[in-house]
């Protein structure tokens, strides 16, 4: 076992992936012998010079490929180089992938993966923080799985590849290289759908995923908090939010994304509706600014902060 | 330092099979009498679903439909071509394509009557369902044909769309990719005039759209698409270069949408009576039937037996399609993922 950052061990789930199937391919802008605008295909293309290919800059064109590569049998993953970049996809997202299986009720199929990177934290241009996820979980027939931790990453991805359906797989291009940890070599896959309790707690459940994983376990010091990574976004562990929410009747949701119509609203409507009677307080939520994102030098200010969370962790505790 | 011309294309029409039945037998396709007939009597099936289609729209009994009227040679001569492994993506005015490939009719019909289980295709066919939204489902065969590519077999994948489709970014896209990665890959524009309303010289400055096939590195030819002869062999030509490594082809149709542009359309609101009829002299069937008839294999006995057998089989379809019953409403979830979803398990227990 090594210790390795999530590039590596996004890179790690791809090699494995293409040695075990030989119907996994790669397709994307830069992804062959660039190795990737972050390096996460590097060494691939020499190792697999036969199934990974460099396209012409044209997003909506490569999910569009990798929709008939995967109706014609095979798994192919595609690369959008930023989360920005995919807004050129959700004709192809929505109005084909998330329906070919209904479509054709059932003849047809389409198992792709589509990674990008999201998020803040890398101070780049403009339309390269985005996190849109929310857009995607509104898709039925889509998945949205946001790993956290080099670990999960390489499990997760591994599982987004066998899955019969297409996934949007959205990597927080600020944990790329900020944490290290023990990775296995050994194959492992983490089931999608279901969430990890990150931490056990009793007075108030955190939900969140991606980078703000990171910053509410910065934040929860004095809380007896039960901080969950939903880490599959669509569909969601519904019972292990309520069964957590059951037990801490408070509930405070983290995510860089917008407020307005975030999936943050999703997670709260669900839980007024199945959990009201448990609660001790109003769901808060702490969120990206009702505002476009804004660039590197006021980012910082735009998604919530450790002094947010903490807010909000006291709200709930004194409502 | 002067200027060069550094590049240079010309564009071909292919019209074999002219408006009096007579064809140029220099480059007439190798089809047998037998091939003759069954195109033939694929056009008058073809013909007789359609008005049986715009019948039961008219009654109530199916949805809104999308015509063939005209087109028939477009896509039966390209269809006849195809290959049972080949893969087929169609838009939504491709029924044609469909019964010439064998699709059951009955499924046909099951699906403009707004039922999905008419567009299960059956597995001995590669033909993707109706593809409702316009032109972006033209990267798809260039998937399927890269897929075909990498997996080292012998398959092409041809691609159904119009004027109008031709008009969006995922043609531009799909038709880049297919020449950059030289795929094997076959594009049909049916170019019937009309995109709705908007008449073909708005659609695109251009002179043709076979044209635009040069911008991205391959070939692109025209053919008069109410000449099923034109059709086949341009198809069956670039099927079999695609097949040999040779790439892509753009093949431009050029035909006349008859009809509206679906049950819910209106043309006279847009488009000269005139310009209808002067098409009505290129009907693709007429002037098969006139080819057939100098040829000793056509007499009015012969049609009209062709025609009584489709008025029948079309009947027994529709009665099978009626005999299906309603889809189970189950089935609104169940196919949305291979599996259900934990939310999914509940809401399919409230929907029975």
């Amino acid at each position: 076992m090594a210790r390795i950052n999530m590039v590596q061990a996004i890179n790690l789930a791809l090699g494995q992936e293409m040695e075990r199937d030989k119907d996994v391919v790669l397709i994307g802008e830069d992804v062959g012998k660039d190795g990737g605008v972050f390096r996460i295909t590097e060494g691939l293309v020499e190792k697999f010079p036969d199934r990974i290919f460099d396209t012409p800059l044209a997003e909506s064109g490569i999910v569009g490929t990798a929709i008939g590569m995967a109706a014609y049998g095979l798994k192919p993953v595609a690369e959008i180089q930023f989360m920005g970049f995919i807004y050129a996809c959700v004709e192809q997202l929505l109005s084909h992938a998330s329906r070919i299986r209904s479509r054709s009720r059932g003849r047809y199929s389409c198992p792709m993966v589509v990674r990008t990177p999201y998020g803040i934290g890398i101070k780049p241009p403009e339309l390269h923080s985005e996190s849109t996820e929310a857009l995607f979980c509104h898709m039925p027939g889509i998945k949205v799985v946001v790993p956290s931790s080099p670990y999960n990453a390489k499990g997760l991805l591994v599982s987004a590849i066998r899955d019969p359906d297409p996934v949007v797989f959205l990597e927080p291009t600020r944990l790329y290289r900020l944490i290290k940890e023990e990775v296995p070599e050994a194959e492992y896959a983490i089931p999608l759908g279901k969430a990890n309790v990150v931490q056990e707690g009793t007075d108030v459940t955190v939900l969140a995923w991606g980078s703000m994983l990171h910053r509410v376990l910065e934040s929860i010091e004095g809380f007896d908090a039960e901080v969950i990574d939903l880490m599959c976004l669509s569909p969601y562990d519904e019972e292990t939010i309520l069964n957590s929410v059951k037990k801490t009747g408070r509930v405070v949701i983290v995510h860089e994304a917008t407020r307005r119509c975030g999936f943050g609203a999703e997670l709260s409507a669900f839980i007024a509706e199945e959990a009201m009677l448990h609660l001790k307080s109003p769901v808060v939520r702490v969120a990206g600014l009702d505002a476009v994102i804004p660039m590197a030098r006021l980012e910082d200010y735009y998604a919530p902060s450790k002094e947010r969370i903490i807010k909000a962790l006291n709200k709930v505790m004194e409502y | 330092m002067p200027e060069n011309i550094i590049e240079k294309f010309e564009i071909k029409h292919l019209q074999i099979l002219d408006e009096k039945g007579n064809a140029d037998t220099a480059i007439l396709p190798n089809l047998s009498d037998n091939d003759l007939k069954k195109l033939f009597e694929l056009l008058i099936l073809s013909r007789q679903f359609d008005q049986r289609a715009l019948q039961l729209h008219a009654e109530g009994r199916l949805g809104t439909y999308a015509s063939i009227l005209g087109q028939e040679a477009s896509q039966i001569g390209s269809a006849y071509a195809l290959e049972k492994t080949d893969w087929v993506f169609p838009s939504f005015r491709e029924m044609g394509v469909y019964i010439t490939l064998g699709y059951p009719i009955w499924m046909l019909f099951q699906y403009w009557t707004g039922d999905e289980r008419g567009m299960k295709t059956p597995d001995d066919l590669n033909i993707f369902p109706v593809s409702v939204p316009v032109g972006t489902h033209t990267p798809h065969a260039v998937g399927a044909a890269f897929a075909a590519k990498i997996k080292g077999h012998k398959t092409a994948a041809l691609s159904y769309f119009g004027d109008g489709g031709s008009s969006k970014g995922d043609f531009h896209e799909g038709l880049n990719i297919a020449g950059v990665h030289k795929l094997p890959v076959v594009f049909i524009c049916q170019n019937n005039q009309w995109a709705i309303s908007l008449p073909r010289e708005k659609q695109t400055a251009s002179k043709t759209i076979a044209q635009k096939a040069y911008s991205y590195g391959f070939e692109g030819i025209q053919v008069d698409g109410n000449d099923i002869f034109a059709v086949y062999k341009a198809t069956k030509d670039a099927l079999e270069k695609a097949k040999a490594g040779g790439g892509p082809t753009l093949i431009e149709c050029f035909t006349y949408r008859m009809s509206d542009h679906t049950t819910a359309d209106d043309a006279s609101r847009y488009r000269p009576k005139e310009d209808v009829e002067t098409w009505k002299d290129k009907d693709p069937l007429l002037r098969l039937k006139l080819y057939m008839q100098k040829k000793g294999i056509w007499t009015q006995s012969y049609e009209d037996d062709v025609k009584k057998k489709a008025t029948e089989f079309v009947d027994s379809e529709i009665k099978k399609e009626e005999a299906a019953g309603l889809p189970d409403s189950k089935d609104i979830i169940n196919y949305t993922y291979k599996d259900l979803t934990q939310r999914q398990k509940k809401e399919i227990k409230e929907i029975a």
